[in-house]
């Protein structure tokens, strides 16, 4: 697998077929639970070194699209494509090109900083040399070098987060996946992890998608998806969105989008 | 996906629970006062109360500690096995079951590594029994410690399965008193880990068929035998079938395209 992620990131000009498929591409997704429709038809996709704001109030589907995205349960209807590869036939090829950083807490708080990061690494089956210096780049990154032996219970919330977010690039993904990162965290720390992903798009081309219940979080900069009782209400960069609801500011945008308040 | 990602898959997933065993050593030694009070103290009290006749694999009269000897082992895998499930259970909820479920391995492979990891804790567990037992008089035939090997990973694997499929299914698992009450005491008594099933049959046969019917008498019995360098086929046997069953149970519990775990959905 190793060369196979050399070859695909490394000879741009040989690029194989999935360089250029979208990182992320959603279409005609429904999901129901029993009687309660979580999802109904949504469709979007992600482009390369962009970050995606999904906004949705809490139970607008945000996790149930996340935990679509990621597997954690099949899609009926509609597709889920990671780089062309449909999830649900190639889970596998899916899978080890998404990060994820998931709204819960992970971390296993009774091991280390480095053992947690050890594990996920050999979850995704890396040698423990590559691990080692991917490790080592990533925690450097989030500015946690000197915490790396230390039991994540003694860590704080920010912290941990860095952490997660680090632990979720150890493999290389090309496609970042954060539920609600900032749920319980810092203004400093909601800063630090805003402009580490801000970083991480512009430097190394991920494609993110960073879904929040948190108008604050849609800035100008990003591309956002309005979700909303389980459908896609719009779709585009934020002043495009903006200005097709012919409001001033995002969070008016939301309202009339919802039906909250009549433009 | 290769072979070698798949070995370091299954080696970071037994180290973790290696690395998580030593720092819970509390648990480690909880998990043997537990068979040992009933060893020093319930077997040495029932030593006169409950005659123990000759019957296979023993070749003599044994004294009851020594009867029980097999069955705390059995007990010691089950509280293993059930623990290792409340620990998904838990993980599931802390969220470290979404980090371990979007590896991309195969999901059955994740799970019978997770598996793989319980039973050498609890085959580890069984074997400082054995030792501490034997300074109190249980003295199987020294070639006993080895044959038991294949028995003790046999039955480990059998009650770990259970454990992950309970885990599956069930969503009210967080409370260990409830799997006490539900699972591990009606086990533990309505087997042969206590006393031999032709009391029981004497004392009522519909007991004794629910006791021969129960998988955990199997692996009791599957450890004593192999414990004095016997084989029984008929215990082998329901104890692979009963792992065959509950693993196809976990298997499809944590499928993602059938599973209890797509009923259940994501909790918004």
């Amino acid at each position: 697998m190793m060369l196979d992620v050399k070859t695909a990131a490394g000879s741009e000009a040989a690029a194989p077929p999935e360089e250029r498929e979208a990182p992320l591409a959603v279409t005609g997704l429904s999901h129901a639970f029993g009687e309660r429709q979580a999802l109904r038809e949504v469709s979007f996709a992600l482009r390369r070194g962009e970050r995606t704001v999904l906004l949705g109030l809490n139970g607008a589907g945000k996790t149930t699209l996340f935990s679509l995205i990621t597997r954690l349960y099949d899609h009926k209807s509609g597709q889920v494509r990671i780089f062309g590869w449909e999830i649900k036939e190639k889970p596998s090829e899916a899978l080890r090109r998404i990060g994820v950083v998931f709204q819960l807490p992970t971390l296993d708080l009774d091991l280390t900083v480095a053992q947690n990061l050890f594990y996920h690494a050999a979850l995704h089956g890396l040698p423990r040399h590559v691990a080692a210096a991917r490790i080592a780049r990533e925690i450097e990154r989030v500015g946690l070098t000197d915490r790396m032996h230390e039991k994540a219970r003694t860590l704080s919330g920010g912290q941990r987060r860095r952490v997660e977010i680090a632990r979720a690039l150890v493999h290389e993904p090309k496609l970042l996946l954060l539920d609600e990162p900032t749920v319980g965290l810092d203004i400093a720390s909601r800063q630090f992890l805003l402009d580490h992903v801000r970083m991480l798009c512009r430097e190394e081309g991920l494609a993110v998608l960073w879904a929040t219940h948190l108008i604050d979080e849609v800035d100008a900069e990003a591309r956002v998806i309005v979700l909303h009782r389980g459908r896609l209400l719009a779709e585009g960069p934020v002043p495009e969105v903006i200005r097709n609801a012919n409001a001033s500011s995002m969070r008016e945008a939301f309202d009339v989008l919802t039906g909250e308040r009549r433009a | 996906m290769k072979p070698a990602h798949y070995y370091r898959c299954l080696v970071g997933i037994v180290w973790r629970e290696a690395l998580r065993f030593l720092n819970q050593r509390g648990r480690f030694v909880a998990a043997l006062v537990r068979p040992l009070v009933w060893l020093l103290i319930f077997a040495a009290g029932f030593r006169f109360v409950l005659g123990v006749s000759i019957i296979p694999p023993y070749e003599t009269y044994v004294p009851y500690e020594e009867y029980i000897a097999p069955g705390l082992i059995g007990m010691i895998q089950l509280f293993q096995g059930m623990q290792s499930s409340l620990s998904m259970v838990w993980d599931r909820e802390m969220g470290s079951m979404r980090t371990l479920l979007v590896s991309p391995l195969p999901r059955w492979f994740l799970l019978t590594a997770k598996m793989v990891a319980a039973v050498i804790v609890s085959v580890l567990q069984a074997y400082v029994f054995l030792a501490i037992a034997y300074f109190w008089g249980i003295e199987p035939p020294p070639l006993g410690y080895l044959t038991v090997l294949p028995a003790l990973i046999l039955s480990g694997m059998m009650l770990s399965a259970l454990g992950l499929f309970l885990s599956s299914a069930i969503r009210q698992l967080e409370n260990f008193a409830g799997v006490m009450n539900f699972v591990i005491f009606p086990m533990f008594f309505a087997s042969s880990a206590l006393y031999p099933l032709w009391h029981v049959k004497e004392a009522s046969l519909t007991l004794f068929y629910l006791c021969w019917a129960n998988p955990f008498t199997h692996a009791v019995e599957l450890v004593r035998f192999a414990l004095y360098e016997k084989f029984d086929p008929q215990s082998a046997a329901m104890v692979i079938a009963a792992l065959v069953v509950f693993m196809s149970l976990a298997i499809y519990g944590y499928d993602p395209g059938r599973g209890l775990i797509v009923r259940r959905g994501g909790a918004e």
